[in-house]
């Protein structure tokens, strides 16, 4: 491949739905560095991935749901509850800091496995599955706090969120939130290098022909709902660590979440998109925060922001593909189906 | 004679540059019943569609009594009184057959729907078809197909339609469904409504038409007055291809080895007493019209509509294949029939899609199964701008290489292929049967399901032919094709003798629990 | 010939052994079935605790609770029925009540000029949204959450707290009562009714299940099918613009906080609790004024019995998830499907 050929594909690759992001996400660090060169020292640059580590996290776990073809709406209420909860069962004692943590994982790992079950099993839209599970959560947040959460974090948990190894040369502080990212980040890319991540998009893309193919279609979306519930566990531990317990931890987070990922240009409905996409979408989200706090634009202004960079992320997104969509001659497409025993209704 | 109602001429129609209709000329009477026949490819629909506004011709012109006429929309010609019932059911299952017949033009009073009036006057059409078991507050989910297929015709006729066209109303009905039918189609005529009816069966066409055109390859072949003709000199007008060297030959070393897939007393509820058995090396073909039962073989036998009766063993083992996952298991692979919607993901690699029933099946050894792929993608000759790219934007050729592969990738046992060639050009048809040839050396047993008479009979070695749901029998390689297409449309010329299929009907029907 | 159509009843009719429409409860028949099962148990669990879910109070705060998530879910469910859905309504709600209680601020003249800013505000965004999901191509999710997010950042950069000063008179809409119905019920059920005979009685209505039904063949019968999702988008966005005027009329002022009510989402929920079909094309307003009544005597129920609201949450996600599986399995054994041979299987 000569090196034109290569360029002009980088090229392509930057303009179209999933590498757009980057280059928004390059235009606004550029804006902020502008504005404030001194938001690359070193400090302020960890304190920003700290703060923008859970939005990453569940960005992640989100991308598995959303690329699959559903939607999590209930990791926001998890990560309230999670953390509730931690508080709750910790009680500012350090020797409880690890088992409590354990706990979380499989608590996670169980709302995401519910939601999967309901889903797949009983066909349930996912919509109303997770809409269901975050009525629970919240409740069951209003039922462990009584209004103000009780207990406390202990120093041991606050840890991941805020603090990191010290004294590392050049930046100083390597915070604990960014080998967290780092860590989870490698391993999102590994697993959708494997052949789960590979059938996950599969069914996410054509389900009938992944089940022809042999793909368990209802494990898969359940593992990835199960992954979801597991990547709100982990930025539940930062966020908690980071911001501290109050009742509205994560409120409204799943709503940020998937507009993180739909910015990446992951497409709602399945098969398309990439998980580091998904994360520079969150990261995206943040960095655009941040701008905002630098040009002391009132932070009640953020969601017209948001609302209005997703709306044009989309139509940005669907407009790219239906241009280049090669023409069907046929004029009424053979619609989706969730059940493949339709194919026999027809020869 | 009357003059004519339509006047179709010098119709030409290309699709991406791939040429379906070559200047075909029709014309349609008042009051006349006017079949459209030809194999698969031939262009009837495509014809149907054209005259129906939902494609436009790239050439020719469309008369209707004797003013040209030009349709951008289905409804233009509802509007002229041309009325198209389509294979795909145009019903919302949800709606009543009163909503369903006069969608998009609601009868009105005081600017309201008035449902009344709606339903009276969509009672009074069935009641002239005389129709009596269809009342117009049902819903369409709740009718059996062949009432849709009524329901369909009603929506047709309300439009006020003076020609109705058909495509191929019958394939999804039962035969005991069929006289609702011609009941219908008689009473329109009547009216002096004239009626296009695509269809395969020829029982139906002599049944039915006043005249009949035959298409093939896209261009007309002859119109001809029914009372001029037979079922015998119809079919060799339909098929009469040369069967060239465009087959080519088994290869050496293929000879018939063990049996490696046999199905005994299989049933479920849309078939009865399959028995099958293919040997390694083996081509089987099945034919038969359209709903006889052939894509629900490679659906019992890979588990999406699983066998209820009878059994399965795959060299010599029983198995009980309960999903696709079970059956790729036991050695099996289906290339289905319908590649966009259940054989590839389209946003997904060539590799991807290549390397998914791997990554389904066997995750823990599929990387270094899939390092094979770019060889089989290399044999199959694929054309793509690496295995990168989506498969989406690959000839249809190209994608069925690429569904092929996949399986490949398995290393099956038994392959069954579900019209491999529909839709692709020769090019990669011939790399189609080329690598049938090669994987039969090989020692693999193949399952051949074909609507093309030519490949059945060219590629396959037995030809088993369904009709209904049954075996109706088997004919050996190389047959002529008014053989299968006498058993597969149930009319028995008195040339044809077909032997009996090779077991016993329902000889080893046992239970399977 | 025309016997064997006459006789086509036995000859075509639907296998022996499957139980085919005629003898099946509507959906709708169902949720109202289960609104007075809830009734009664409720009753029963509020007399066991020696009180009575029938008086005066308990039925006015069931009817009063209801007439809120009552206006939005109507709307709600004519964008559903279309395929489409509504993450903005809460927003469009919150904002409603603001501007009818700043343009009538406290006059009198004023307050049909307020009701009519209000709604042309709330028809303005269902316009937007429409546009944005049919022109722009962008999923209804991502629009109305966009369009909702949008009007979030407006109304906590200009409204940090209540804002305007609706009329008395216009306060009656909040607080009459018709015996033990309130007005806003009654207007609720008023708008509801309109609901049904839009849906039933009007091209429009009907267009609005053909699209959500079947986009094809919606399109390939001439309807216009943009037109039918922009329509259905500005119905819900009007409606719940009629909920902003409704907390107006209680508050008697404008808030903006309501939209933390989540009735976006509940909305949504109440509309498939009464079974219309997520994915369009199925069910009515009947059933959605059903299904928020039941989530409004589990309210009160709840409420009486000074249960902690845990449970009642609990309670209220199960028994929505429950629901709308019950409806996706009816939905699937109640599909056609030839039966060339029947039985044998063992």
């Amino acid at each position: 491949m000569s090196s034109a050929r290569k360029l002009a594909d980088a090229g392509r690759f930057l303009i179209s739905g999933s590498g757009a992001v980057y280059l928004v996400l390059i235009a606004i660090f550029a804006i902020i560095f502008a504005n404030n060169a001194s938001f690359f020292e070193p400090a302020n640059l960890m304190l920003f991935v700290k703060k923008a580590a859970p939005l990453l996290i569940l960005a992640v776990g989100q991308y598995f749901v959303i690329v699959a073809g559903e939607f999590d709406l209930s990791v926001g209420s998890l990560v309230g509850a999670q953390v509730v909860l931690a508080a709750l069962l910790i009680d500012g004692q350090e020797s409880r800091t690890w088992p409590v943590i354990l706990l979380m994982l499989l608590g996670g790992a169980a709302v995401g496995l519910v939601n999967g079950l309901i889903t797949t099993l009983l066909k349930v839209p996912s919509i109303i599955t997770t809409l269901g599970m975050m009525l629970v959560l919240f409740g069951a947040i209003r039922l462990l706090t009584g209004g103000a959460p009780t207990g406390a974090l202990s120093e041991g948990f606050r840890v991941f969120g805020r603090r990191g190894i010290d004294d590392v040369p050049l930046i100083g502080q390597l915070p604990w939130a960014l080998l967290i990212i780092v860590a989870v980040g490698a391993a999102a890319v590994l697993l959708m290098r494997s052949s789960f991540g590979r059938t996950l998009v599969a069914v996410g893309d054509n389900e009938k022909a992944a089940g022809f193919a042999g793909t368990r279609v209802w494990w898969v979306r359940t593992a990835a709902f199960v992954l979801s519930g597991l990547s709100a566990t982990v930025a539940g531990i930062l966020v908690g660590g980071f911001a501290g317990v109050t009742s509205q931890v994560g409120d409204g987070m799943e709503f940020v979440a998937i507009t993180a990922v739909v910015l990446g240009g992951v497409v709602l409905g399945g098969g398309r998109g990439a998980v580091l996409a998904a994360i520079a979408g969150a990261l995206t989200v943040e960095s655009l925060f941040t701008l905002f706090t630098q040009l002391s634009v009132p932070s009640t202004i953020r969601p017209t922001a948001q609302g209005l960079i997703i709306i044009v992320a989309v139509a940005y997104a669907s407009r790219e593909r239906s241009r280049r969509h090669t023409p069907h001659p046929s004029p009424k497409p053979p619609e989706p189906n969730r059940h493949s025993d339709v194919a026999l209704s027809k020869e | 004679m009357t003059e004519p109602l339509l006047e179709m001429t010098g119709i030409g129609k290309s699709f991406l540059g791939v040429g379906v209709l070559h200047g075909v000329d029709l014309t349609v009477r008042e009051g006349e019943v006017h079949a459209l026949v030809g194999e698969n490819g031939a262009g009837k629909s495509t014809l149907m569609k054209i005259l129906a506004g939902v494609h436009r011709a790239d050439a020719g012109t469309v008369a209707l009594d004797g003013r040209p006429v030009s349709f951008a929309h289905p409804v233009e010609a509802q509007k002229a009184g041309v009325s198209t019932v389509f294979q795909e059911f145009n019903l919302l299952p949800e709606r009543t057959v009163a909503e369903n017949v006069w969608l998009g033009r609601e009868p009105r009073r005081r600017g309201l729907v008035d449902s009344r009036r709606m339903a009276a006057d969509t009672a009074a059409l069935l009641d002239g078809l005389g129709v009596t078991d269809i009342r117009p507050s049902t819903r369409i989910r709740s009718l059996s197909v062949a009432r849709q297929q009524v329901v369909e015709i009603v929506k047709a006729i309300s439009h006020d339609a003076r020609i109705i066209a058909m495509d191929e109303p019958t394939a999804a009905l039962a035969d005991r469904e069929v006289g609702l039918l011609y009941d219908l189609v008689a009473r329109l005529k009547e009216r002096g409504v004239a009626i296009l009816y695509v269809s395969h069966r020829l029982k139906e066409i002599f049944d039915l038409a006043d005249r009949i055109t035959v298409l093939k390859d896209g261009r007309l072949v002859d119109t001809m007055d029914t009372a001029a003709t037979n079922p015998d000199e119809l079919v060799k007008k339909m098929v009469g291809r040369p069967i060239s060297a465009f087959f080519p030959d088994p290869l050496p070393g293929n000879g018939t080895g063990e049996v490696r897939l046999e199905i005994a007393g299989g049933g479920n509820t849309q078939l009865d007493g399959i028995d099958l058995t293919v040997h390694g090396g083996e081509i089987l073909g099945l034919g038969g019209l359209q709903g006889s039962g052939r894509t629900e073989i490679a659906h019992a036998l890979f588990g999406v509509a699983p066998f209820t009766r009878g059994r399965i063993s795959v060299d010599g083992k029983p198995v009980r294949i309960r999903s696709p996952r079970k059956a790729v298991g036991a050695g099996l692979a289906l290339v289905t029939e319908d590649r966009k919607t259940e054989g590839l993901a389209l946003n997904q690699t060539v590799l991807a899609n290549a390397r998914l029933v791997l990554d389904a099946v066997r995750p823990g050894s599929a990387s270094r199964r899939a390092k094979r792929i770019p060889e089989i993608l290399a044999a199959l000759e694929l054309s793509s701008r690496g295995t990168g790219q989506e498969v989406r934007y690959l000839s249809g050729g190209n994608q069925q290489k690429v569904v092929l592969a996949k399986w490949l990738a398995t290393d099956p046992a038994v392959i069954v292929l579900d019209e491999p060639t529909r839709g692709i050009d020769v090019g990669a048809k011939q790399a189609v049967y080329g690598l049938m040839r090669r994987l039969a050396a090989d020692g693999v047993a193949i399952v051949l399901i074909s609507s093309e008479l030519p490949e059945l009979i060219g590629m396959a070695d037995r030809v088993c032919v369904l009709h209904d749901g049954r075996i109706a029998g088997e004919l050996p390689g190389g047959s002529a094709e008014e053989d299968v297409m006498a058993l597969a449309t149930g009319h028995t010329p008195a040339a044809a003798g077909p032997t009996t299929p090779q077991t016993p009907d329902g000889a080893a029907k046992g239970a399977q629990s | 010939m025309t016997a064997a159509v006459r006789e086509a009843p036995k000859t075509a009719g639907p296998p022996p052994g499957r139980s085919r429409g005629s003898f099946r409860i509507g959906t709708t028949a169902l949720v109202y079935a289960a609104l007075v099962a809830i009734l009664v148990v409720g009753a029963v669990l509020v007399a066991a605790d020696g009180k009575n879910l029938f008086s005066t109070g308990n039925i006015v705060d069931m009817l009063t609770r209801s007439s809120l998530l009552g206006f939005i879910a109507i709307g709600q469910t004519l964008v559903i029925l279309c395929r489409s859905l509504d993450l903005s309504v809460g927003y469009v709600m919150a904002s409603c009540s603001l501007i009818a209680a700043m343009v009538m601020n406290g006059s009198e003249a004023n307050v049909p000029l307020g009701i009519g800013a209000a709604l042309g505000a709330a028809a303005v965004v269902g316009l937007v949204n429409g546009l944005v999901i049919t022109k722009l191509k962008v999923n209804a999710f991502i629009a109305t959450l966009g369009t909702g997010l949008i009007l979030k950042g407006w109304l906590d950069t200009e409204f940090a707290g209540p804002a305007g000063k609706v009329t008395a008179s216009f306060q009656q809409f909040g607080y009459t009562r018709v015996s033990v119905v309130p007005l806003s019920t009654v207007v609720m059920l008023v708008l509801a009714v309109a609901g049904v005979l839009y849906l039933r009685k009007t091209r429009g209505g009907h267009h609005i299940y053909a699209v959500g039904g079947d986009t094809d063949v919606a399109r390939l019968s001439g309807i216009r099918t943009d037109r039918t999702i922009v329509t259905a988008h500005i119905l819900c966005a009007v409606a719940a613009g009629v909920a902003g005027l409704l907390i107006a009329a209680r508050f008697g002022t404008g808030s903006a906080l309501v939209y933390d009510y989540g009735l976006d989402l509940e909305s949504i929920a109440a509309v498939v609790l009464g079974g219309t079909y997520l994915m369009g094309g199925r069910g009515g307003i009947a059933g959605t004024v059903a299904g928020v009544m039941i989530l409004a005597v589990l309210d009160t129920v709840f409420n009486i019995l000074e249960v902690n609201p845990f449970y009642k949450d609990v309670l209220r996600g199960a028994i929505i998830v429950v629901a709308v599986a019950i409806y996706a399995r009816r939905q699937l054994s109640a599909r056609p499907s030839r039966v060339r041979f029947a039985g044998g299987a063992s």
